[in-house]
């Protein structure tokens, strides 16, 4: 698994070949939840976009009305910030700025949520005992693949996280 | 927390020697547990928004941590659902509500 250190200023990681599809697909889902499937009623979108006030609906719509159009272009460009960084064909180096790293933290973050509320993630969810539970039912699942790619996602948020900390 | 204008009408006369006005102390932004946010995470992006020192930040993300929600801003009502929207951005769960 790769992960991101500080190398004169850049934040640069080197991806395989899978971690670069890997990638590409959950920056492309996220940019296509935010647009063509964009619909309130998915839980994923509630989450990426909270009630403001939760008990007021004509108080959350009226924020939602002045604000959302900002923050979903914002996060489509931040999704759009990881597809733009990644090699076009097999595996290959990323190098980020400090804006284009944050556009990366903030994209890993929304593709987790968005996969946390999909697989269920609860507090106190053990990630390795949901992983053997869904291997021993059936390892080539696709449960099994998507607890893989949220570990992993959440391992490569805390090193560029680290990176741009240090 | 200051930032916004004072209104436009005399002091009250409460000797209340904090920063922030009474008549805009009356709204919070708060920040909710969930199970995805890294504690990492957290902390930086309240030392990112708000310009909290580490010490705080590291506080205010274990009081979400712990007892499921904590204040974060305090103020006017239209600073708060500025604050609110940010932190959207970021991905954090935040709502606004009356103090």
């Amino acid at each position: 698994m790769s992960m991101f250190r500080r190398q004169a200023g850049r934040y640069v990681a080197t991806f395989a070949v899978d971690e670069v599809r890997v990638l590409r697909k959950v920056a492309s889902e996220v940019v296509g939840l935010l647009t063509d499937g964009f619909d309130h009623t998915d839980p994923v979108v509630g989450r990426l976009f909270p009630a403001v006030y939760p008990q007021d609906a004509p108080g959350t719509a009226e924020f939602r009305r002045y604000t959302e159009g900002d923050l979903k272009t914002s996060k489509i460009d931040q999704a759009g910030a990881i597809l733009a960084a990644l090699p076009d064909e097999a595996g290959g180096e990323v190098r980020l700025d400090a804006e284009a790293a944050e556009a990366w933290l903030r994209a890993l973050n929304d593709a987790r949520l968005a996969m946390g509320v999909r697989l269920e993630i609860k507090d106190g969810t053990d990630l390795g005992e949901e992983l053997d539970d869904a291997v021993a039912e059936d390892p080539g699942s696709s449960r099994v693949f998507q607890l893989s790619v949220y570990a992993y996602l959440g391992y490569l948020q805390e090193s560029l996280l680290n990176a741009l900390i240090d | 927390m200051g930032g916004m204008a004072a209104p436009q009408v005399a002091p009250v006369e409460t000797p209340d020697t904090d920063e922030v006005p009474a008549s805009d102390r009356q709204w919070v932004t708060i920040v909710w547990d969930d199970p995805v946010n890294l504690m990492t995470y957290v902390t930086w992006v309240f030392q990112k928004l708000f310009g909290y020192s580490r010490e705080r930040a590291e506080q205010l993300m274990l009081d979400v941590h712990h007892k499921g929600r904590a204040v974060v801003s305090t103020g006017a009502r239209e600073r708060m659902e500025h604050d609110a929207s940010q932190l959207h951005a970021y991905g954090l769960w935040a709502t606004v509500d009356r103090s």
